[in-house]
Protein backbone atom coordinates (compact mmCIF):
# COMPACT_ATOMS: atom_id res chain seq x y z
CA UNK A 1 0.00 0.00 0.00
CA UNK A 2 1.06 3.13 -1.00
CA UNK A 3 0.27 6.45 0.85
CA UNK A 4 -0.12 9.58 -1.94
CA UNK A 5 -0.13 12.81 -0.26
CA UNK A 6 -0.24 14.96 -2.62
CA UNK A 7 -3.65 13.66 -3.44
CA UNK A 8 -5.08 15.29 -0.58
CA UNK A 9 -3.45 18.44 -1.23
CA UNK A 10 -4.80 18.88 -5.03
CA UNK A 11 -8.75 18.38 -3.62
CA UNK A 12 -7.92 21.04 -0.43
CA UNK A 13 -11.11 22.96 -1.38
CA UNK A 14 -13.34 20.30 -2.49
CA UNK A 15 -12.52 18.81 0.94
CA UNK A 16 -13.28 22.33 2.76
CA UNK A 17 -16.64 22.53 1.04
CA UNK A 18 -17.09 19.28 2.25
CA UNK A 19 -16.37 20.05 5.93
CA UNK A 20 -17.91 23.39 6.02
CA UNK A 21 -21.31 21.70 5.47
CA UNK A 22 -20.74 19.01 8.15
CA UNK A 23 -20.12 21.60 10.35
CA UNK A 24 -23.13 23.35 9.19
CA UNK A 25 -25.78 20.62 9.82
CA UNK A 26 -24.10 19.56 12.48
CA UNK A 27 -24.01 23.17 14.55
CA UNK A 28 -27.74 23.65 13.11
CA UNK A 29 -28.81 19.88 13.78
CA UNK A 30 -27.63 20.42 17.67
CA UNK A 31 -29.44 23.87 18.24
CA UNK A 32 -32.68 23.13 16.75
CA UNK A 33 -32.92 19.37 18.41
CA UNK A 34 -31.95 21.71 21.74
CA UNK A 35 -34.63 23.74 21.16
CA UNK A 36 -37.12 21.30 19.93
CA UNK A 37 -36.03 19.02 22.50
CA UNK A 38 -36.69 21.22 25.34
CA UNK A 39 -40.34 21.94 24.18
CA UNK A 40 -41.45 18.04 23.80
CA UNK A 41 -39.60 18.26 27.90
CA UNK A 42 -41.70 20.86 28.86
CA UNK A 43 -45.05 19.53 27.52
CA UNK A 44 -44.32 16.52 28.68
CA UNK A 45 -43.73 17.77 32.37
CA UNK A 46 -46.29 20.92 31.90
CA UNK A 47 -48.83 19.52 29.18
CA UNK A 48 -51.88 17.23 28.83
CA UNK A 49 -51.72 13.97 29.86
CA UNK A 50 -52.93 12.64 26.24
CA UNK A 51 -50.28 14.98 24.71
CA UNK A 52 -47.40 14.06 26.91
CA UNK A 53 -48.15 10.40 26.27
CA UNK A 54 -48.27 10.34 22.51
CA UNK A 55 -44.94 12.92 22.68
CA UNK A 56 -43.71 9.67 24.60
CA UNK A 57 -44.72 7.12 21.99
CA UNK A 58 -42.86 9.26 19.71
CA UNK A 59 -39.55 9.69 20.84
CA UNK A 60 -39.72 5.88 22.01
CA UNK A 61 -39.77 5.13 18.43
CA UNK A 62 -37.34 7.90 17.71
CA UNK A 63 -34.81 5.85 19.70
CA UNK A 64 -35.59 2.71 19.23
CA UNK A 65 -34.83 2.48 15.54
CA UNK A 66 -31.87 3.12 13.13
CA UNK A 67 -30.98 7.08 12.41
CA UNK A 68 -30.83 5.27 8.95
CA UNK A 69 -33.72 4.17 8.56
CA UNK A 70 -35.42 7.77 9.41
CA UNK A 71 -33.37 9.44 7.01
CA UNK A 72 -34.57 6.53 4.06
CA UNK A 73 -38.28 7.15 5.28
CA UNK A 74 -38.06 10.52 5.40
CA UNK A 75 -36.02 11.05 1.90
CA UNK A 76 -37.52 8.02 0.08
CA UNK A 77 -40.81 7.89 1.48
CA UNK A 78 -41.54 11.33 2.48
CA UNK A 79 -42.38 12.15 -1.49
CA UNK A 80 -45.49 9.64 -1.08
CA UNK A 81 -46.87 12.07 1.48
CA UNK A 82 -46.31 15.11 -0.20
CA UNK A 83 -42.75 15.58 1.90
CA UNK A 84 -40.42 15.92 -0.90
CA UNK A 85 -36.77 17.68 0.08
CA UNK A 86 -33.61 18.20 -1.13
CA UNK A 87 -30.75 15.93 0.62
CA UNK A 88 -29.22 18.84 2.47
CA UNK A 89 -32.90 20.25 3.83
CA UNK A 90 -34.19 16.28 4.04
CA UNK A 91 -30.13 15.59 6.56
CA UNK A 92 -30.99 18.86 8.73
CA UNK A 93 -34.65 17.71 8.89
CA UNK A 94 -33.81 14.33 10.21
CA UNK A 95 -31.17 14.92 12.22
CA UNK A 96 -32.77 17.98 14.24
CA UNK A 97 -35.33 15.84 14.98
CA UNK A 98 -33.65 12.41 15.58
CA UNK A 99 -31.28 14.66 17.89
CA UNK A 100 -34.22 16.27 19.53
CA UNK A 101 -35.60 12.86 20.68
CA UNK A 102 -32.64 12.63 22.94
CA UNK A 103 -32.32 15.54 24.15
CA UNK A 104 -35.57 15.65 25.07
CA UNK A 105 -35.03 12.91 27.35
CA UNK A 106 -32.28 14.78 28.86
CA UNK A 107 -34.13 17.64 29.81
CA UNK A 108 -36.32 15.54 31.10
CA UNK A 109 -34.26 13.80 33.42
CA UNK A 110 -33.29 17.31 33.74
CA UNK A 111 -36.63 18.84 35.28
CA UNK A 112 -36.64 15.55 37.25
CA UNK A 113 -33.51 16.06 39.07
CA UNK A 114 -34.17 19.60 40.42
CA UNK A 115 -34.91 19.54 43.90
CA UNK A 116 -38.56 19.73 44.80
CA UNK A 117 -38.14 21.94 47.64
CA UNK A 118 -36.46 24.87 45.26
CA UNK A 119 -39.69 24.90 43.21
CA UNK A 120 -41.86 24.88 46.32
CA UNK A 121 -39.84 27.25 47.97
CA UNK A 122 -40.70 29.25 44.70
CA UNK A 123 -44.19 28.66 44.37
CA UNK A 124 -44.82 29.76 48.26
CA UNK A 125 -42.84 33.41 47.27
CA UNK A 126 -45.22 33.79 44.72
CA UNK A 127 -43.21 32.93 41.30
CA UNK A 128 -45.32 32.26 38.58
CA UNK A 129 -45.18 29.23 36.78
CA UNK A 130 -43.11 30.89 33.68
CA UNK A 131 -41.12 32.49 36.26
CA UNK A 132 -40.24 29.40 38.04
CA UNK A 133 -39.56 27.94 34.62
CA UNK A 134 -37.30 30.52 33.44
CA UNK A 135 -35.63 31.43 36.56
CA UNK A 136 -35.49 28.10 38.68
CA UNK A 137 -35.95 25.57 36.50
CA UNK A 138 -33.64 26.11 33.83
CA UNK A 139 -30.35 27.55 35.75
CA UNK A 140 -30.56 24.48 38.15
CA UNK A 141 -31.29 22.24 35.05
CA UNK A 142 -28.59 23.29 32.37
CA UNK A 143 -25.94 22.30 35.09
CA UNK A 144 -27.08 19.29 35.52
CA UNK A 145 -27.23 18.21 31.52
CA UNK A 146 -24.87 19.95 30.41
CA UNK A 147 -22.17 17.02 30.06
CA UNK A 148 -25.19 14.93 28.64
CA UNK A 149 -25.56 17.13 25.64
CA UNK A 150 -21.88 17.32 25.11
CA UNK A 151 -22.32 13.96 25.05
CA UNK A 152 -25.18 13.94 22.95
CA UNK A 153 -23.32 16.69 20.53
CA UNK A 154 -20.38 14.27 20.14
CA UNK A 155 -22.58 11.48 19.04
CA UNK A 156 -24.43 14.00 16.67
CA UNK A 157 -21.38 15.08 14.75
CA UNK A 158 -20.50 10.96 13.82
CA UNK A 159 -24.33 10.83 12.84
CA UNK A 160 -23.92 13.75 10.36
CA UNK A 161 -21.15 11.12 8.57
CA UNK A 162 -24.94 8.79 7.76
CA UNK A 163 -26.31 11.53 5.85
CA UNK A 164 -23.14 10.43 3.26
CA UNK A 165 -25.75 7.66 2.13
CA UNK A 166 -28.46 9.85 1.13
CA UNK A 167 -26.17 11.79 -1.22
CA UNK A 168 -25.66 14.94 1.29
CA UNK A 169 -22.22 16.65 0.54
CA UNK A 170 -20.61 16.55 3.49
CA UNK A 171 -17.24 15.64 4.56
CA UNK A 172 -17.79 11.57 4.10
CA UNK A 173 -19.06 11.80 0.97
CA UNK A 174 -17.07 14.52 -0.38
CA UNK A 175 -13.57 12.67 0.79
CA UNK A 176 -15.43 9.23 0.15
CA UNK A 177 -16.05 10.02 -3.97
CA UNK A 178 -12.47 11.76 -3.82
CA UNK A 179 -10.99 8.70 -3.04
CA UNK A 180 -12.95 6.58 -5.59
CA UNK A 181 -12.15 8.99 -8.42
CA UNK A 182 -8.30 9.11 -7.41
CA UNK A 183 -8.22 5.21 -6.95
CA UNK A 184 -6.70 6.51 -2.74
CA UNK A 185 -9.31 4.83 -1.21
CA UNK A 186 -7.53 3.90 2.15
CA UNK A 187 -5.50 7.51 2.08
CA UNK A 188 -8.97 9.54 2.27
CA UNK A 189 -10.77 7.22 4.61
CA UNK A 190 -7.63 7.71 7.16
CA UNK A 191 -7.57 11.24 6.74
CA UNK A 192 -11.42 11.60 7.14
CA UNK A 193 -11.25 9.08 10.08
CA UNK A 194 -8.53 11.47 11.51
CA UNK A 195 -10.83 15.05 10.54
CA UNK A 196 -13.78 13.54 12.85
CA UNK A 197 -11.52 12.09 15.39
CA UNK A 198 -10.19 15.19 16.00
CA UNK A 199 -13.81 17.07 15.85
CA UNK A 200 -14.56 14.82 18.50
CA UNK A 201 -11.90 15.70 20.83
CA UNK A 202 -12.03 18.81 20.36
CA UNK A 203 -16.05 18.83 21.50
CA UNK A 204 -15.19 17.00 24.34
CA UNK A 205 -12.67 19.00 25.74
CA UNK A 206 -14.55 22.31 24.94
CA UNK A 207 -17.65 20.88 26.72
CA UNK A 208 -14.92 20.14 30.24
CA UNK A 209 -13.53 22.97 29.57
CA UNK A 210 -17.16 24.56 29.64
CA UNK A 211 -18.40 22.51 32.62
CA UNK A 212 -15.49 23.51 34.86
CA UNK A 213 -16.25 27.44 34.37
CA UNK A 214 -20.07 27.30 34.69
CA UNK A 215 -19.14 24.80 37.64
CA UNK A 216 -19.61 27.56 40.08
CA UNK A 217 -23.03 28.03 39.25
CA UNK A 218 -23.56 24.33 40.61
CA UNK A 219 -25.96 24.39 43.60
CA UNK A 220 -25.60 20.91 44.62
CA UNK B 1 -46.83 -7.24 1.90
CA UNK B 2 -47.48 -10.43 0.55
CA UNK B 3 -46.75 -12.93 4.00
CA UNK B 4 -44.12 -13.84 1.64
CA UNK B 5 -42.08 -10.95 1.66
CA UNK B 6 -42.87 -10.44 5.31
CA UNK B 7 -40.95 -13.92 5.60
CA UNK B 8 -37.98 -12.43 3.83
CA UNK B 9 -38.18 -9.02 6.20
CA UNK B 10 -38.46 -11.42 9.16
CA UNK B 11 -35.38 -13.64 8.22
CA UNK B 12 -33.40 -10.42 7.54
CA UNK B 13 -33.98 -9.47 11.03
CA UNK B 14 -33.07 -12.49 12.28
CA UNK B 15 -29.71 -11.86 10.23
CA UNK B 16 -29.17 -8.30 11.95
CA UNK B 17 -30.13 -10.44 15.31
CA UNK B 18 -27.38 -12.95 14.75
CA UNK B 19 -24.45 -10.28 13.32
CA UNK B 20 -25.35 -7.69 16.12
CA UNK B 21 -24.88 -10.70 19.26
CA UNK B 22 -21.58 -11.92 17.28
CA UNK B 23 -20.34 -8.48 17.22
CA UNK B 24 -21.58 -7.98 20.87
CA UNK B 25 -19.81 -11.36 22.23
CA UNK B 26 -16.62 -10.87 20.23
CA UNK B 27 -16.39 -6.81 21.90
CA UNK B 28 -17.08 -8.15 25.44
CA UNK B 29 -13.89 -10.31 25.06
CA UNK B 30 -11.82 -7.68 23.22
CA UNK B 31 -13.65 -5.01 25.67
CA UNK B 32 -12.09 -7.18 28.79
CA UNK B 33 -9.06 -7.15 27.55
CA UNK B 34 -8.57 -3.46 26.70
CA UNK B 35 -10.40 -2.89 29.76
CA UNK B 36 -7.49 -4.48 31.66
CA UNK B 37 -4.82 -2.78 29.59
CA UNK B 38 -6.39 0.35 30.29
CA UNK B 39 -6.27 -0.52 34.10
CA UNK B 40 -2.89 -1.63 34.00
CA UNK B 41 -0.02 -0.10 35.67
CA UNK B 42 2.16 -0.37 32.76
CA UNK B 43 2.29 2.12 30.75
CA UNK B 44 3.15 0.63 27.31
CA UNK B 45 -0.41 -1.59 28.11
CA UNK B 46 -2.62 1.75 29.18
CA UNK B 47 -1.32 4.05 26.13
CA UNK B 48 -2.57 1.95 23.12
CA UNK B 49 -5.51 0.85 24.68
CA UNK B 50 -6.55 4.57 25.10
CA UNK B 51 -5.47 5.32 21.50
CA UNK B 52 -8.12 1.97 20.88
CA UNK B 53 -10.52 3.46 23.34
CA UNK B 54 -10.38 7.27 21.87
CA UNK B 55 -9.95 6.35 18.13
CA UNK B 56 -12.94 3.56 17.66
CA UNK B 57 -15.41 6.21 19.71
CA UNK B 58 -14.16 8.89 18.19
CA UNK B 59 -14.47 7.85 14.61
CA UNK B 60 -18.07 7.61 12.96
CA UNK B 61 -18.33 3.51 12.77
CA UNK B 62 -19.71 4.26 8.48
CA UNK B 63 -15.85 5.42 8.79
CA UNK B 64 -14.83 2.94 10.67
CA UNK B 65 -16.73 -0.21 8.17
CA UNK B 66 -15.65 2.33 5.21
CA UNK B 67 -11.52 2.15 6.24
CA UNK B 68 -11.65 -1.35 7.19
CA UNK B 69 -13.92 -2.56 3.74
CA UNK B 70 -11.30 -0.65 1.96
CA UNK B 71 -7.83 -1.42 4.11
CA UNK B 72 -7.90 -5.11 4.41
CA UNK B 73 -8.13 -5.55 0.22
CA UNK B 74 -5.73 -2.77 0.36
CA UNK B 75 -3.07 -4.87 2.62
CA UNK B 76 -3.74 -8.13 0.72
CA UNK B 77 -6.67 -9.48 2.63
CA UNK B 78 -9.51 -9.80 0.34
CA UNK B 79 -12.46 -11.29 2.86
CA UNK B 80 -16.19 -11.28 2.18
CA UNK B 81 -17.91 -7.92 3.25
CA UNK B 82 -19.61 -9.55 6.56
CA UNK B 83 -16.14 -9.99 8.07
CA UNK B 84 -15.43 -6.36 7.43
CA UNK B 85 -18.84 -5.50 8.88
CA UNK B 86 -18.38 -8.48 12.06
CA UNK B 87 -14.62 -6.75 12.40
CA UNK B 88 -15.81 -2.74 12.54
CA UNK B 89 -18.75 -3.92 14.57
CA UNK B 90 -16.80 -6.08 16.74
CA UNK B 91 -14.26 -3.38 17.25
CA UNK B 92 -16.06 -0.34 17.73
CA UNK B 93 -18.31 -1.91 20.39
CA UNK B 94 -15.05 -3.37 22.49
CA UNK B 95 -14.09 0.24 22.52
CA UNK B 96 -17.70 1.24 24.41
CA UNK B 97 -17.38 -1.90 26.48
CA UNK B 98 -13.98 -1.68 27.90
CA UNK B 99 -14.97 1.71 29.10
CA UNK B 100 -18.44 0.43 30.67
CA UNK B 101 -16.30 -2.45 32.39
CA UNK B 102 -13.70 0.32 33.45
CA UNK B 103 -16.58 2.05 34.84
CA UNK B 104 -17.66 -0.89 36.66
CA UNK B 105 -14.37 -1.92 38.05
CA UNK B 106 -13.81 1.42 39.47
CA UNK B 107 -17.03 1.86 41.16
CA UNK B 108 -16.45 -1.66 43.48
CA UNK B 109 -16.65 0.09 46.62
CA UNK B 110 -13.13 -0.32 48.38
CA UNK B 111 -14.43 -1.29 51.59
CA UNK B 112 -14.97 -4.62 50.20
CA UNK B 113 -11.93 -4.90 49.06
CA UNK B 114 -9.89 -4.04 52.14
CA UNK B 115 -12.49 -6.34 54.25
CA UNK B 116 -11.47 -9.33 51.38
CA UNK B 117 -7.57 -8.30 52.17
CA UNK B 118 -8.20 -8.49 56.19
CA UNK B 119 -9.95 -11.57 55.32
CA UNK B 120 -7.03 -12.68 54.10
CA UNK B 121 -7.81 -13.25 50.79
CA UNK B 122 -4.81 -13.45 47.87
CA UNK B 123 -4.59 -10.74 44.86
CA UNK B 124 -6.16 -13.38 42.58
CA UNK B 125 -8.79 -14.53 45.04
CA UNK B 126 -10.40 -10.97 45.68
CA UNK B 127 -10.09 -10.31 41.94
CA UNK B 128 -11.99 -13.49 41.23
CA UNK B 129 -14.89 -13.85 43.80
CA UNK B 130 -14.85 -9.77 45.18
CA UNK B 131 -14.16 -7.50 41.72
CA UNK B 132 -14.91 -9.28 38.83
CA UNK B 133 -18.30 -10.31 39.84
CA UNK B 134 -19.27 -7.02 41.51
CA UNK B 135 -18.01 -5.05 38.49
CA UNK B 136 -19.69 -7.37 35.84
CA UNK B 137 -22.97 -6.90 37.62
CA UNK B 138 -22.61 -3.30 37.69
CA UNK B 139 -22.13 -3.50 34.04
CA UNK B 140 -25.12 -5.53 32.83
CA UNK B 141 -27.21 -2.22 32.22
CA UNK B 142 -24.64 -0.45 30.21
CA UNK B 143 -24.10 -3.96 28.64
CA UNK B 144 -28.10 -4.32 27.91
CA UNK B 145 -27.66 -0.14 26.25
CA UNK B 146 -25.02 -1.22 24.73
CA UNK B 147 -26.55 -4.41 22.79
CA UNK B 148 -29.41 -1.94 21.58
CA UNK B 149 -26.94 0.82 20.04
CA UNK B 150 -25.18 -1.77 18.47
CA UNK B 151 -28.44 -3.51 17.19
CA UNK B 152 -29.28 0.26 15.34
CA UNK B 153 -25.63 0.59 14.17
CA UNK B 154 -25.76 -2.54 12.96
CA UNK B 155 -28.17 -0.87 9.74
CA UNK B 156 -24.67 0.85 8.36
CA UNK B 157 -23.49 -2.28 7.20
CA UNK B 158 -26.08 -2.60 4.62
CA UNK B 159 -23.41 0.31 3.33
CA UNK B 160 -20.49 -2.36 2.87
CA UNK B 161 -23.54 -4.72 1.24
CA UNK B 162 -24.35 -7.23 3.88
CA UNK B 163 -27.57 -7.84 3.11
CA UNK B 164 -29.40 -7.87 6.55
CA UNK B 165 -32.73 -5.96 7.91
CA UNK B 166 -31.54 -2.40 6.72
CA UNK B 167 -30.73 -3.46 3.17
CA UNK B 168 -33.19 -5.81 2.74
CA UNK B 169 -35.59 -3.31 2.91
CA UNK B 170 -33.69 -1.00 0.28
CA UNK B 171 -33.58 -3.70 -2.06
CA UNK B 172 -37.76 -4.71 -1.46
CA UNK B 173 -38.67 -0.71 -1.37
CA UNK B 174 -36.39 -0.26 -4.70
CA UNK B 175 -37.81 -3.03 -6.42
CA UNK B 176 -41.85 -2.68 -5.16
CA UNK B 177 -41.73 0.98 -5.48
CA UNK B 178 -42.91 1.29 -1.55
CA UNK B 179 -40.30 2.47 0.09
CA UNK B 180 -43.21 4.02 3.18
CA UNK B 181 -43.98 0.65 3.56
CA UNK B 182 -41.05 -1.26 3.64
CA UNK B 183 -38.94 0.75 6.07
CA UNK B 184 -42.13 0.93 8.27
CA UNK B 185 -42.07 -2.39 8.59
CA UNK B 186 -38.34 -2.25 9.16
CA UNK B 187 -38.58 0.53 12.11
CA UNK B 188 -41.06 -1.49 13.37
CA UNK B 189 -38.79 -4.89 13.66
CA UNK B 190 -36.01 -3.26 14.83
CA UNK B 191 -37.99 -1.36 17.93
CA UNK B 192 -39.30 -4.69 18.48
CA UNK B 193 -36.05 -5.90 18.91
CA UNK B 194 -34.80 -3.54 21.00
CA UNK B 195 -37.69 -3.88 23.06
CA UNK B 196 -37.42 -7.01 23.73
CA UNK B 197 -34.09 -6.53 24.20
CA UNK B 198 -34.80 -4.23 26.75
CA UNK B 199 -36.91 -6.15 28.81
CA UNK B 200 -34.72 -9.01 29.26
CA UNK B 201 -32.18 -6.68 30.24
CA UNK B 202 -34.59 -5.42 33.10
CA UNK B 203 -35.21 -9.50 34.13
CA UNK B 204 -31.97 -10.18 34.08
CA UNK B 205 -31.31 -6.94 36.43
CA UNK B 206 -33.70 -8.09 38.86
CA UNK B 207 -32.33 -11.38 39.13
CA UNK B 208 -28.89 -9.88 39.51
CA UNK B 209 -30.31 -8.05 42.41
CA UNK B 210 -32.14 -10.67 44.08
CA UNK B 211 -28.78 -12.69 44.17
CA UNK B 212 -27.37 -10.09 45.71
CA UNK B 213 -25.23 -10.98 48.87
CA UNK B 214 -25.38 -7.17 50.37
Amino acid sequence: MSFDGSVILAALPAILSGLTVTLGIWVAATVLGIALGFVVAALRHFGPRPLGLSLRLVVEVLRGTPFLIQIFLLYFGGPFVGISLDPVPAGLLGLSVYAAAYFSEIFRAGFAAVPRGHVEAAQCVGLSQAQIVRRILIPEMTMLVLPQCVNMAVILVKETAVLSIIAVPEATAVISALGSQQYAFVESLFLLAIIYWGLVEACGRAGSALETRLSKFRFA
Amino acid sequence: MTAQLFELMLKAAGYTVVISAASIAIGLVIGILVCAAKLSPRPWLRWPASLFVSFFRGVPLLVQLLLIYNLLPAIGLTVPSIVAALIGLSLCTAAYQAENLRGGFQSVPRGLLEAADMAGLSPWQQFSRIRAPIALRLTVPALVNEAILILKASSLISVVGVIELTRTAQNLAASTYEPLLFYSVAGGLYLAINWLVAAGGSLTERALRRGRLA
